[in-house]
């Protein structure tokens, strides 16, 4: 990697004036950072590491689950509160990366990354969560901006992810066989503001809904009523894994394991 | 209580596994020394590409740089040797092209180097490295095995007309167009092998060291062969005379075959340490591994089987397209030819067989042998074919198996192909896989997976394989430019405890505990006392390292035969402090006794008095119990067997799971159960790996597509299941153990078992490897040919 200055600031807005520097780089987990400064193909200025902000951390209401945006994988995987009211998003963290992934990884990374293949982003889409960070709040649709885009601007700092309990869940993931991201990975949920499904691994442009699953789901919430629903394949990935042809077909596939895994 | 049993087929825990499991390994990378400098290599990244300028002023003029070097400081320094020539149809020998150590006017795939950088650290010689200003001209390239001879394709080498490297062939071409005339049927199949790239756990580290008081030079290196190494870098490339020159291959972690070669970086690092008389050393990332280590398999093929109306083989012809890459390799030609086209016998007792193998230069990363080499390649050709042929003819795949086996009783049995097999009993291989299989139990299993929607299949594998190589008459006769041989050197201590200076290599087989399993057997010394020397050529007598499953059935072999003199000297010895006759004496458990009496000496005191010769036939033999002993066998060994693969596809995402898995090879007299039974669970999820998953990658232009793991699906465990492992063996009729090998049956045996599998799952005739979701799928939706 090239040399760059290293900062843990303790205090929220100190992070947020350290990321005001020119070619700053926010670090969470690290789990991506890292290797990409390994590769050389980025060159911060500094990075400054998030870790010291007390940002981790589980509360959960009668109506949402706050995530604080440093908690690891296996820490949301592992808490029996979320396992309780979202046990979707919990089982879908655990899904995540490898062992040493889950431990290093956090929430607020991931999001702030916008892996096309990442799977939070499937379930903040699809429940509807809030993104609360050191200027405002933002609503999941209007966060993702297309792959490794979202609108954040460079020295905000996500702080807190908040999802609204929905009554049904669901995310199964179809791993790309060499590298286990999510090749397609299907979030179902039918919550306060509907039924909504999320994709992720399939989309050139990143995580993004399906409107015809929706339609199909909200008029009969069953894995057959999306027999028959197409999936255009003009947006999708293609690459030596998988056409795009094949992607839109396990999007209806995985589609239909994720409402009966919702039940 | 009494001690454990720890000799010849015992299952004893592996003596090195403390020290892996605990991180005190010592691989090369592990080794620094003192005034150590840094080298980082410049790869091209164009496939084909003139090389009009480097300018290294701004590299060279970098904080902590040392030296920068191009191709030019090579070009009057020998090629990368190969090792093995084959001779074209016509007699004339194959195209040989110099494989430059770095670049030299022309890169030629995408990772050949360009230039080195060596500084102080890694880190300055990566900054430096950034500021090498190269000017590279695009030249047309080719990257398809298929496309490489075709009229106008552009030419890897000047010299190699038309990328044509041999035109090779083996066999009675009349006999076959005879046997094809009349037969009842011709059954072709076009069959793939798909290209694949090893990833040892351990990247490969170069590091020279020179001593500028002594002239001496020293390479530590992962390597499989040291000596090989030593004598090709040596003699070949750089011109150091061997006496100081020692290689080093310390603990090396996987080989599969990728580290037999002489690579472009030992050379690098050897000559730099001399010149700039400071240590270089070299550690490849990851991703020059993908770009830099030989590559695996890649033919293309099309085999034909005449048959009688009975299923009876009657003749073979193959034809063979072998990708070599962009250069040959240290034994890359000897691949597709002598370890395949003579495989293509299998078990069966077909009579006149006639192979052509075309072998190929393409701007991709060089091939040669990957754990099997060749053997796998006819055996996915014959045992996809023989399904085929099941298929054509309406046939049971397992009885058309039977009625071709070669006869019990037809051993030593002369195949078409010049080997003769000299063990095997491939109907009891069979029959016990079936039994293990539940082969019976098939089709409720399939009706109860049909019920959940899902298609399963099963598939059976009779191979065959020729390891322990070996002969180095026979090998020399076919272009082998080495003797194959193997060396031991036992040295029995003071005070009775060994130390074994083998020429074979370990680099995860186990061979300190198997070795030394083999000598407390024959000595009667107990297993701690013995320890296994290797990898040093300022330590061990002139071996040729460990490949092709060689290294029991060679080189055990020589240490049987130095434990023998070292027998019949104790027997003199003995026979001299105990007043008897040497023919009187017998060893047995570690105890010299003459026959008939009580009095006995035990190996322990014959080796003292052997270093203490005070009361000692002194004129009439030497001091000492330290013997010596070569090894060049009379034949091949021939393990084979049988795998049966059952597999469980989900036809909704083209999905294969491999459901139940098991082996019955014949691997001859075994050392140690439970390494054997690793071996060739190791060795079969290779295979799977290459059925299922594997595939380097190339675009049409020779851009590596599959250059990382993000890409390129190496096996984990949880795409496996259980591998069950039974043998059923016979012993090799010419070394003095009788065993055969084990080190690569797995890798062979398995990968058609699973295509046979996935092909009976899907009820179509062929598809080439790997089984990917995708493909699968596709068949399944008609979208794509089966």
């Amino acid at each position: 990697m090239y040399d760059f200055a290293y900062q843990k600031p303790a205090t929220l807005a100190a992070a947020v004036a350290a990321l005001g520097a020119e070619d700053a780089k926010a670090m969470s987990g690290g789990m991506t950072l890292i290797p990409v400064l390994k590769q050389r193909l980025n060159k911060p200025s500094v990075v400054v590491d998030l870790s010291g902000l007390g940002l981790s951390g589980i509360t959960v209401t009668d109506s949402a689950v706050v995530i604080g945006a440093m908690t690891t994988h296996i820490t949301v995987a592992n808490s029996g509160e979320v396992k309780r009211a979202i046990p979707a998003l919990a089982a879908l963290a655990g899904l995540i990366g490898d062992k040493e992934v889950r431990h290093r990884g956090t929430i607020g990374g991931s999001l702030a990354n916008n892996d096309p293949a990442a799977d939070y982003p499937a379930a903040v889409l699809a429940l509807g969560a809030t993104i609360t960070t050191s200027k405002r709040s933002i609503a999941a649709d209007d966060y993702f901006q297309g792959m490794f885009t979202t609108v954040l601007e460079a020295d905000e700092v996500i702080t807190s992810v908040s999802f609204p309990i929905p009554a049904k869940a669901a995310y199964v993931k179809f791993k790309n066989p060499a590298s286990r991201y999510a090749m397609v990975g299907v979030f179902v949920a039918k919550g306060p503001s509907g039924v909504r499904v999320a994709i992720t691994g399939a989309g050139q442009g990143g995580v993004f809904r399906h409107a015809g699953f929706e339609a199909a789901l909200a008029a009969n919430w069953s894995a057959d009523a999306l027999r028959g629903v197409a999936t255009s394949a003009d947006d999708l990935n293609s690459d030596i894994h998988a056409s795009a042809e094949y992607r839109a077909h396990l999007c209806g596939v995985i589609a239909q394991r994720a409402v009966k895994a919702a039940g | 209580m009494n001690a454990p049993f720890e000799g010849i087929g015992a299952s004893v825990r592996r003596k090195e596994d403390l020290r892996f499991i605990s991180g005190r390994g010592n691989y090369t990378d592990d080794i620094n020394r003192p005034g150590q400098t840094h080298m980082v290599i410049k790869r091209s990244d164009r496939p084909h590409a003139r090389i009009i300028s480097i300018d290294a002023s701004a590299a060279l003029a970098a904080p902590g740089v040392v030296a920068v070097y191009t191709g030019d400081d090579f070009a009057n320094i020998g090629g990368l040797p190969c090792g093995w020539q084959i001779h074209n149809k016509d007699g004339s020998p194959m195209v040989e092209p110099k494989h430059p150590v770095i670049a030299h006017g022309k890169v030629r795939h995408v990772g050949d180097p360009i230039a080195v950088v060596i500084a102080e650290t890694k880190q300055q010689a990566k900054n430096a490295a950034e500021l090498l200003v190269i000017d590279l001209e695009d030249l047309p390239s080719i990257a398809t095995t298929t496309d490489a001879l075709k009229p106008g394709a552009p030419i890897v080498h000047d010299e190699a007309a038309g990328n044509l490297c041999y035109d090779w062939h083996l066999g009675d071409a009349d006999a076959v167009a005879a046997a094809f005339a009349t037969a009842h049927k011709v059954v072709t199949l076009d069959l793939e092998n798909n290209r694949l790239i090893p990833n040892a756990m351990e990247p490969r580290v170069a590091l020279g060291d020179y001593d500028r008081h002594t002239g001496d030079y020293t390479l530590f290196t992962t390597s499989q062969n040291p000596h090989v190494i030593r004598l090709l870098m040596g003699a070949f490339v750089l011109g150091l005379p061997e006496h100081k020159l020692r290689v080093v291959a310390p603990d090396v972690g996987g080989g599969f075959g990728s580290k037999i070669y002489h690579y472009a970086e030992e050379a690098i690092v050897t000559w730099a340490a001399g010149k700039l008389g400071r240590p270089v050393k070299w550690t490849a990332e990851r991703s020059e591994s993908f770009m830099s280590d030989a590559h695996g398999r890649d033919h293309v093929s099309t085999a034909q089987m005449a048959v009688d109306k009975d299923g009876k083989f009657l003749a073979l012809k193959v034809h063979t397209l072998a990708n070599m890459g962009a250069y040959l390799s240290t034994f890359a030609p000897a691949v597709p030819t002598y370890l395949y086209a003579t495989l293509l016998a299998g078990t069966y007792t077909t009579p006149v067989i006639y192979v052509e193998v075309k072998a190929v230069f393409t701007n991709t990363v060089p091939v040669d042998a990957y754990r099997g080499a060749g053997r796998p390649e006819a055996t996915f050709l014959l045992e996809r074919l023989v399904d085929a042929i099941a298929l054509d003819m309406g046939m049971d795949r397992v009885e058309i198996r039977r009625k071709n086996f070669i006869p019990r009783d037809a051993f030593p049995y002369q195949t078409p192909v010049a080997l003769q097999y000299d063990s095997g009993d491939y109907f009891a291989t069979l029959d016990a896989a079936l039994k293990s299989a539940d082969y019976a139990g098939f089709p409720a299993r399939k009706a109860a997976a049909a019920a959940q929607g899902k298609l399963r299949g099963i598939g059976v594998s009779t191979y065959l394989e020729a390891c322990g190589i070996a002969p180095s008459k026979v090998v020399g006769s076919l272009g082998a430019r080495a003797g194959l041989y193997e060396v031991a050197n036992v040295r029995v201590h003071p005070t009775g405890s060994i130390s074994v200076f083998t020429g074979t290599h370990s680099h995860g087989q186990g061979h300190e505990t198997t070795f030394a399993q083999l000598v407390s057997d024959q000595l009667g010394v107990p297993l701690s006392q013995v320890d296994i020397v290797h990898g040093d050529t300022g330590k061990i007598p002139f071996g040729m390292g460990t490949y092709g499953s060689r290294s029991l059935a060679v080189g055990g072999s020589a240490m049987v035969k130095a434990m023998d003199k070292i027998i019949a000297k104790g027997k003199k010895i003995a026979a001299h402090l105990m007043e008897a006759s040497p023919e009187d004496i017998e060893f047995k458990n570690g105890v010299f006794s003459v026959a008939g009496t009580d009095k006995q000496k035990t190996l322990g005191e014959i080796a003292l008095t052997a270093y203490v010769p005070h009361n000692y036939p002194i004129e009439t033999l030497e001091p000492g119990l330290d013997e010596t002993a070569f090894y060049d066998p009379a034949n091949f060994t021939f393990p084979g067997g049988c795998h049966i693969c059952e597999v469980e596809i989900d036809p909704e995402t083209g999905v294969v799971a491999i459901v139940n898995f098991n082996a019955v090879d014949d691997v001859g007299r075994v050392v140690n159960p439970m390494i054997v039974e690793g071996q060739v669970q190791g060795g079969v999820a290779q295979g799977i790996g290459q059925a299922l998953l594997e595939n380097a990658a190339y675009d049409a232009s020779g851009q590596l597509l599959s250059g990382s793991f993000m890409d390129y699906t190496m096996l984990r465990a949880d795409d496996l299941t259980n591998i069950t492992v039974g043998t059923e063996n016979t012993m090799c009729t010419h070394n003095p153990l009788g065993s055969k090998g084990c080190g690569e049956v797995g890798a062979i045996g398995s990968p058609p078992a699973v295509i046979n599998a996935v092909c009976d799952a899907l009820n179509i005739r062929h598809m080439n490897m790997p089984a990917t979701a995708e493909k699968v799928w596709s068949i399944i939706n008609g979208r794509a040919a089966g």
